[in-house]
């Protein structure tokens, strides 16, 4: 019994100090303040109905019990009532309809999409998001920094994050100033987020991603504009540099990667990352868009496949361990085939090695 | 890389195709021994088996039987078996995030643990809750229409073994290779040919592909059961509440489950054939498969929890001694379910960047998908008032369900805000909800159903001591492993993790753990509860209508006669069976005609016995086996057209004999 209470009460104590994590419930900005009272709200409007739900659900059955002393209540035929069916549709139709018009209201005020200008908060801050396999990217755009798991931005400014990814989808998540969004390969998403206070939120990816996706956690600095700037000054001095060649090393799959800052960052990355063209010799979509529209490639165009070919580099195993694959040698193939078609079907023909990962 | 571990090399053999020996995972303590356990489990099974000499009648009476009732039961065994395989996945999930707090990395690893959580989703929905479900329908509704058999019984039967290939091509997929490591709904480009290598993804597709094929022939034959079928005189609006569930759950299979089938085929593509649906390159594009998998999936959940609506729609009213309130507001709010499910599917992914305009619309469709929901509650509500409410154990069960119910469904249209989804999207708050609704409503449903249907079924009624434990081991249990999930949601934690870095997280996911352990008693009480029943039957035996029942399969004896009813019915009015007993219906005792009954055939269990051999060799890339299997379904199916001898007589010696057994009513 004793034990049992001594259990009891660590527990509780756990639960009392952990109290402050409630991100959702007590965020720190404008866009998770909005969100909190929205889910305040609805859950009063539904509460006009959940509760004496709940308490029928128990009462009915207790009262109505088949060996209470007095049945004389009973009404084997009471199947049907025009009040009580009219009750039992509008009571929910009204609430409905209130949690509609918030809906309705909210749902256009925090659209993700939409800058904070509103507020009139200060200049925004313009943060560039990629997700790698099993990190976070964070690219600065107006300052030409970068950061790798860890997130800095000034407090009382809007920060407007463009999203991208270089493989799998992931959602780039803070929960203490609000809502999430995914961030997809060959996309560009849009959150708009604002700190009011300074602090230390935990970020992190919250769509599954492959087998470091449990490490895709950083830290949201949220500091005064001085602290930022000096951030900046110090990432500038210390970093090293991000070019195409160094993101390509960067974005190889790594599990529960350390901090890592960069001093300058090539002009127009992001716009390759989104595209998909960062390697020399790739075709960048715009680019494979306008080819399409054009009336595409053709039979013609087949030997030129490895030009827009993404995926394959980046095969990984199921420990997350990179798969080396040869190119596919669509050439040769697409040779054989127009000039040989009986050598295809030999078995000595060989258009693609084995993938060989061993 | 941290982490040394590599997968064997994907080799090819003409012979083997990609299957070599590396891939036996032996080298996995956890999993030899479970492979340890089933063997020796199993051995037992077949000593025991050929010893009380239980092959033939196991083959003859159940295998090749198209009796809807033995079919049900069979569903019903397959659910409960799956049921501890998913729970067991459920215990270790529980177990790895008790434990891995603040840089612990717990005892599974991610490639594992990913490997779990995708297991115990897709059998929890698939081969659980599915085949729960479908049984129930299969053993009741057509006795509570008055028919002999469902519309067409060697269908039945083959839907089944289907099922069954497809939990077999999973379960073998824990010894043979891996499994799928990719969340329930494998969304890509996770799911692709390039971030899923492996056999894991593929064992996913070929077992949910084959299992499909069931639900949906399932589908159409229950759907031509009730429309073709029905007692004479049984008009539409006067079934019973849970035949008009299932007649609009099977409407919802035919019309949601070829978008899954579709959709798989098109990611088979991807993964076999080098196509470019839902790849990053090429001009793929992954959200098309996310919309397009929800567009079979929200429909999905309301083929579980509408026959659950059913089931309780019958309990309540025969516990309450009333008929069901509001017989047409509890009609028109299913039809009113049953369309809306189709306009509501992007609320699955509010985040991924719609307008605010397509988002509120898919979140008001979501919410008003909760008046008829909300509507339903009252109406049971309604039915316990001035009744006389007997508080058995299916009675529990539905106010368990009530309550539990009623909570899952607020925190739905909490999520159903689109931007109060923004914070909670992928939390543990979204899998408290649905494991809310889920548990609450399918599996206390499923419970319920059990042991209402349980005397009908075999003669006698389940233990009420059994039954009670089980219960309230059930409810408590959800409580402590899910209601700190909603709180470790509405921290922002998310879903999945493997390991956490927070140790402040750590007391919530213990009591979870600790409800979980609830769950297992509860689970251990059921299969006692079957046991103590079973062994103590001639001390439990019933009469035919041992709840008072109103509709049509009580009117059976105690259990049915494989023709159910000795003559036609002529119905007329609600309630058939209450009216027959209000007016003092016997059977008659003689006069009786020779029954007309469909016959087995071996077929069914051949072709999916076949279709397992091919979804295997389709996982290994072993293409002669798949060549040769799928040549042989597509000739036993037509062979099979051939087969003329499908129906029998049965003899009026004998429909006397058995009436005067245990003549109905």
């Amino acid at each position: 019994m004793l034990r049992l209470r001594t259990l009891l009460l660590a527990l509780a104590s756990a639960f009392a100090l952990s109290g402050c994590q409630y991100h959702v419930l007590s965020p720190q900005g404008w866009v998770g303040d909005q969100q909190r009272n929205l889910l305040i709200i609805s859950t009063l409007l539904m509460l006009i109905v959940i509760i004496p739900v709940l308490i029928m659900a128990v009462y009915f059955p207790l009262k109505y019990r088949a060996d209470r002393d007095d049945t004389s209540d009973y009404d084997p035929t009471f199947e049907h009532s025009n009040k009580i069916e009219v009750v039992i549709w509008g009571v929910p139709i009204l609430i409905i309809i209130a949690l509609g018009y918030f809906t309705y209201v909210y749902t256009h005020r925090l659209d993700p999409y939409a800058p904070l200008d509103h507020l009139e908060a200060g200049a925004p801050v313009e943060v560039q998001a990629v997700s790698l396999d099993w990190k976070w990217l964070f690219i600065y755009p107006e300052f030409g920094v970068a950061s790798v798991n860890e997130l800095a931005i000034p407090e009382g400014r809007p920060v407007n994050f463009s999203l991208t990814s270089s493989t799998v989808m992931n959602t780039l998540s803070i929960p203490a100033l609000g809502g999430m969004v995914y961030s997809m390969a060959g996309m560009e998403t849009k959150l708009h987020l604002i700190a009011d206070e300074t602090g230390t939120f935990p970020g992190r990816s919250a769509h599954y991603s492959g087998p470091g996706f449990s490490h895709m956690t950083f830290d949201t600095l949220s500091m005064s504009d001085e602290d930022f700037n000096a951030w900046i000054t110090d990432v500038k001095a210390k970093g090293a540099t991000l070019d195409r060649t160094s993101y390509l090393e960067l974005e190889k799959p790594t599990i529960d990667e350390p901090v890592r800052y960069y001093g300058s960052v090539e002009d127009a990355l992001f716009r390759r990352i989104v595209e998909l063209c960062v390697e020399d010799g790739k075709v960048c979509m715009g680019h494979m868009m306008m080819q399409d529209e054009l009336g595409g490639g053709g039979i013609e165009g087949i030997p030129n496949a490895s030009a827009y070919s993404y995926d394959r580099a980046r095969t990984i195993d199921g420990f997350g361990n990179l798969i080396e694959l040869p190119d596919v040698e669509v050439k040769a193939f697409h040779e054989a085939f127009w000039n040989d078609p009986d050598a295809i079907c030999s078995p000595d023909f060989v258009f693609a090695e084995k993938k060989n990962n061993g | 890389m941290a982490n040394a571990h590599v997968q064997p090399a994907e080799t090819f053999s003409p012979i083997f195709g990609r299957l070599t020996l590396d891939w036996i995972p032996y080298h996995e303590p956890i999993l030899v021994a479970t492979f340890a356990g089933v063997a020796l489990g199993g051995l037992a099974v077949l000593i025991l088996m050929t010893y009380f000499k239980l092959w033939g009648p196991l083959w003859r009476d159940w295998v090749v039987s198209v009796d809807h009732k033995k079919i049900g039961i069979m569903y019903m065994v397959l659910g409960f078996v799956m049921l501890v395989r998913g729970f067991a996945d459920a215990l270790m999930m529980r177990a790895q995030q008790a434990m891995a707090a603040g840089g612990s990395e717990g005892w599974l690893p991610p490639h594992h643990y990913d490997q779990v959580f995708t297991a115990h989703g897709v059998i929890m929905i698939f081969f659980v809750a599915m085949p729960f479900v479908t049984g129930v329908m299969n053993y009741v509704m057509p006795m509570q229409i008055g028919a002999r058999d469902v519309a067409f019984p060697f269908l039945n039967n083959f839907s089944f073994w289907m099922t069954v290939s497809g939990a077999l091509l999973v379960n073998i997929s824990l010894f043979v290779g891996e499994f799928a490591r990719v969340g329930w709904l494998a969304f890509p480009p996770l799911s692709g040919s390039s971030y899923s290598t492996g056999p894991g993804m593929d064992y996913y597709l070929w077992a949910l592909q084959i299992a499909g094929i069931g639900t949906t022939l399932s589908g159409i034959n229950l759907i031509a059961t009730v429309l073709k079928m029905r007692a004479p005189g049984m008009k539409l609006m006067e079934m019973p509440i849970f035949t008009w569930t299932a007649l609009i759950t099977n409407v919802l299979i035919v019309v949601a489950f070829p978008v899954l089938t579709a959709t798989l085929a098109l990611l088979t593509l991807d993964r076999y054939a080098d196509f470019h649906f839902f790849t990053n390159d090429f001009g793929g594009n992954a959200m098309m498969y996310i919309n397009l998998i929800w567009i079979w999936g929200h429909p999905e959940v309301y083929i579980l929890i509408i026959p659950c609506f059913g089931i309780f729609s019958e309990i309540v009213s025969t516990f309450s001694g009333k008929p069901i309130f509001g017989y047409k507001t509890m009609v028109w709010a299913t039809a009113c379910i049953m369309v809306l499910s189709f306009v509501v599917w992007l609320h699955h992914f509010f985040t991924m960047g719609s307008g605010a305009s397509v988002n509120t619309f898919f979140g008001i469709t979501t919410m008003i998908i909760s008046i008829p929901t909300g509507v339903k509650i009252f109406n049971w509500l309604f039915t316990m008032y001035k009744g006389r409410v007997r508080l058995e154990v299916p009675m529990l069960w539905t106010i368990g369900f009530l309550v539990t119910f009623t909570i899952g469904g607020m925190t739905g249209v909490l999520l159903a805000v689109p931007p109060v989804d923004f914070q909670l999207h992928n939390t543990l708050f979204l899998i408290a909800h649905f494991h809310n609704v889920i548990i609450g409503g399918v599996v206390f449903a499923v419970y319920a159903a059990v042991s209402y249907w349980w005397p009908k079924a075999f003669g006698f009624k389940m233990s009420d001591k059994w039954g009670k434990r089980s219960f309230w081991f059930w409810l408590t249990g959800f409580y402590f492993a899910f209601m700190p999930l909603y709180a470790l949601g509405l921290m922002g934690v998310t879903r999945r993790m493997n390991s956490y870095p927070d140790a402040g997280w750590q007391p919530y996911f213990i009591v979870a753990g600790f409800g979980a352990l609830l769950i297992l008693m509860g689970i251990l009480c059921t299969f006692m509860n079957f046991y103590v029943s079973i062994r103590d039957r001639n001390e439990n035996r019933v009469g035919n209508d041992p709840w008072d029942a109103r509709t049509l399969e009580w009117a059976t004896q105690s259990p049915p006669a494989p023709y159910n009813f000795p003559f036609d019915l002529q119905v007329s009015g609600r309630e058939a069976f209450w009216t027959m007993k209000q007016q003092g219906f016997t059977w008659p005792k003689d006069n009786f005609k020779p029954i007309h009954m469909p016959k087995g055939t071996a077929t069914g269990v051949l072709i999916s016995a076949l279709s397992l051999a091919f979804g295997f060799a389709m996982v290994w890339y072993i293409w002669w086996l798949a060549i040769i299997t799928f040549v042989g379904m597509i000739g036993l199916g037509i062979a099979h057209t051939f087969n003329y001898k499908r129906d029998y007589y049965i003899p009026v010696d004998e429909v006397a004999a058995t009436e005067a057994k245990g003549a109905a009513v």
